[in-house]
């Protein structure tokens, strides 16, 4: 069983965490366009949401990757990038609707999320838990529990 | 350079001049960064004799070295000036994103000299410095500008601006960043508004690079283990944010009541974090790299107060509150909006509110005075539009805007401001508890809480317990907080960080990241000598010990009701032990001695 990164904007702080994790974890310094994850935050509403790539199962960046670098991993249910592989044309960053897959003119290479092989360092250095590391098979059970608690105290308290 | 970008940003607004210098690198060693680099950076330029609000003073942007890195809780910048509050040395430090920002773009300092000619604003975008016209720009309250400033240079970019309160240089304007957080105290904001700065826009995209990554991961994930396992740092800030202690501090008798004139209020509840959790909070926010979370995210529905944005802190919800004689809490929100909105410090405003309602109920001032607003204790409505208009630099709003001590002072009865060096005082009584009011007493810029909060021992017993009424060991405790505090001000942390961690842990942190070798005890060192070094400015800008002080009130009418019913301040008993501790003169001067210890001769 494959596991999925899920996101929880409603526990996000905006604090940036994960994106400094993820560009200490991949670059070795602290540089928040390095990271492949994103958080995006409307400040008049105080509400914050983070961005990543989403491991697509009918990828658009595999899909119009010509070289090959960028493959659907069947095993653990990534899209892998193959660096050695990648020619820089760029395509899988027109093709992606998340804008997920970015072109870093620093390092002129593709950054993707990689979930770190695994054990993605955002969501270790997360202090509120808005990014999990789920099973993919039970990925939103703590969404649906957390609004079936919402609906337990709302019928418990109306219960005579 | 690591930690540190090494290089200082100078524009001179007068000239349109800009250039860029190394970081000088033993003064980064010595004074770390943000308050205390900033500080040291303006004592060798500027006369401490200068006119605050005049071309002559410079206003310094200062992150630290852990700032815009994952050290926890460690994302916040000082803007250091002359403060024309108290004339004073002032550094204001604020959280939010815009610290971290402006070492992205490669700058450990911004320093802004003269005066522009016209409203203007700075676009920073990694090296290029562009100097902008701000005429559209003027006038617009802090949300307004920071989105027409978004739109028109980076989407993402950084701002820090002021609004009509800066604009109008009032006396407690505050400089606001990522539109809900301010560098709040000793009117940095009216220093902005004096050179005809709006905001400051920053875009960056460069790298912090650690000297020891691996090193510095390690200290960091220890400093976030010993913070997220304390009760305070780890779950209660989250939960209740800080204004969990207005229960607190109304239950040990030391909730500063109605201008001062008591230390206990029985509604405070109804202000309360717990109050604050069950009705307004939509969700708690971070400042960069925290991991605390004590930002409030609120929405008030009242029609009458309804808004949406930050806030309140404890300070906050107190001065709009008890010491206005104000239990609704919306109205209290409403008032923070319109500070974030207007750029005002809330702590100052909320008191100078509290002491022109105190001039209002004992009849020195009339509605005459007040232009119609009818400022009796416990006026809600007429709290908020007090604020509304010292926003806007209207009506008596103008008047509000000095600060209660020249407020107080125009109506003959400066005694009435609750004031230390003309700096509003906290939400913490200094007659219930004498450690923070020897704090306030001898604070480098005045009536100030967070740069020696000895309220964690006195009042919370973190990280140890403290008799709250005592004078025995006062005076250490106090120099050593303010000294370790200053230390953790100069790094680019955050003060709450100490609710689990303390120097060992800081300076593991300082060590690998900057590769330069701090202990715990060179750390506090540090701080010491930051503390030093701004009472020499202060002594320079003619400050003695006789400032060194609270108001009459406090040593001559003691708290009427509560726990702590019938305590005085006892500063001037601890006062001399105090310059003992400091080793200074008798009369409050470092002595040679010290000074050559620290460096500083």
């Amino acid at each position: 069983m494959s596991k999925m990164l899920v996101i929880h904007p409603d526990k996000c702080t905006g604090c940036h965490n994960c994106e400094l994790a993820c560009s200490m974890h991949h670059e070795g310094h602290f540089r928040p366009r390095a990271g492949r994850v994103h958080v995006y935050t409307w400040e008049r509403e105080v509400f914050s949401v983070p961005m990543m790539c989403q491991q697509c199962n009918e990828a658009a960046c595999a899909k119009v990757c010509m070289p090959g670098a960028m493959t659907r991993n069947a095993r653990t249910g990534q899209v892998d990038l193959d660096h050695s592989k990648c020619i820089g044309c760029k395509m899988c960053v027109q093709a992606c609707p998340f804008g997920a897959a970015v072109w870093d003119s620093l390092t002129a290479r593709i950054f993707k999320c990689d979930t770190c092989g695994g054990d993605p360092a955002c969501v270790a250095f997360c202090p509120t838990h808005a990014l999990e590391w789920a099973e993919d098979l039970v990925s939103t059970r703590e969404r649906k529990k957390s609004f079936a608690t919402k609906l337990k105290n709302v019928f418990s308290e109306a219960a005579p | 350079m690591n930690g540190w970008m090494g290089k200082v940003l100078r524009v001179d607004l007068t000239s349109g001049k800009v250039t860029k210098e190394p970081l000088n690198p033993v003064w980064a060693r010595q004074y770390i960064g943000a308050r205390g680099l900033g500080s040291k950076y303006l004592y060798e330029e500027v006369d401490p004799a200068v006119d605050p609000l005049s071309p002559a003073n410079k206003l310094i942007f200062a992150p630290g070295p852990f700032s815009g890195t994952f050290a926890p809780s460690a994302g916040r910048y000082n803007v250091v000036t002359k403060g024309p509050l108290t004339g004073t040395i002032a550094a204001s430090n604020s959280g939010g994103n815009w610290g971290p920002e402006l070492k992205y773009a490669g700058y450990d300092l911004l320093i802004v000299e003269g005066k522009a000619a016209k409203p203007s604003y700075l676009w920073i975008k990694d090296e290029v410095v562009e100097i902008r016209d701000a005429a559209h720009l003027w006038g617009k309250d802090v949300p307004e500008t920071t989105e027409t400033l978004n739109a028109e240079t980076d989407e993402d970019a950084k701002v820090s601006c002021i609004g009509p309160a800066g604009e109008g240089m009032a006396l407690l304007a505050s400089i606001m960043n990522d539109m809900h957080r301010a560098a709040g105290r000793t009117g940095v904001g009216a220093v902005m508004g004096s050179k005809n700065l709006k905001a400051v826009v920053v875009r960056g995209s460069h790298a912090i690079t650690a000297a020891d990554p691996d090193g510095f991961m390690r200290a960091v994930l220890q400093t976030r283990k010993v913070i997220s396992e304390h009760p305070v740092g780890g779950a209660g800030l989250r939960l209740y944010g800080t204004n969990v202690l207005v229960n607190i501090l109304n239950s040990v008798g030391g909730l500063p009541t109605r201008n001062f004139t008591d230390g206990h209020f029985p509604t405070a509840d109804k202000v309360g974090g717990e109050s604050l959790a069950a009705n307004q909070l939509q969700r708690p926010k971070g400042c960069f790299a925290c991991i605390i979370s004590c930002g409030r995210a609120t929405k008030v529905t009242n029609p009458k107060y309804a808004g949406e944005g930050e806030g309140p802190e404890y300070e906050t919800a107190w001065g709009f509150g008890p010491d206005c004689g104000i239990d609704d809490l919306d109205a209290i929100i409403k008032a923070n909006y319109y500070c974030n909105e207007y750029g005002l410090d809330t702590i100052s405003l909320a008191s100078t509110v509290a002491c022109a309602m105190e001039l209002y109920n004992r009849g020195i001032i009339t509605l005459k005075d007040t232009e119609g607003l009818d400022l009796n204790f416990g006026n809600a409505e007429a709290m908020v539009e007090a604020v509304r208009l010292t926003g806007l630099q209207q009506g008596f709003g103008k008047k509000l805007g000095l600060g209660s001590y020249r407020l107080a002072e125009m109506y003959g009865h400066a005694d009435l401001s609750m004031t230390a060096k003309k700096q509003e005082m906290p939400a913490y009584d200094p007659r219930a508890i004498q450690g923070i009011g020897l704090n306030y007493a001898t604070n480098n810029r005045g009536g100030c809480h967070v740069r020696g909060y000895t309220i964690s021992p006195e009042v919370l017993g973190v990280p140890f317990k403290v008799e709250k009424e005592t004078l025995d060991g006062k005076p250490e405790l106090v120099a050593l907080f303010q000294n370790l505090t200053a230390a953790i001000d100069s790094s680019g942390s955050c003060l709450f960080v100490t609710f689990g961690a303390g120097a060992d842990e800081l300076a593991a942190m300082l060590s690998t990241l900057t590769g330069e070798t701090y202990t715990a005890a060179d750390f506090i060192e540090c701080g010491e000598r930051v503390w030093n070094l701004e009472r020499l400015w202060n002594i320079k800008a003619g400050f003695s010990s006789k400032d060194d002080t609270l108001p009459p009130r406090m040593f001559n009418e003691p708290i009427r009701t509560g726990t702590s019913k019938g305590q005085v301040s006892r500063v001037p008993e601890m006062l001399p032990e105090y310059y003992k501790a400091r080793g200074w003169s008798p009369e409050g001067v470092p002595t040679e001695d010290k000074l050559k210890a620290l460096a500083l001769a």
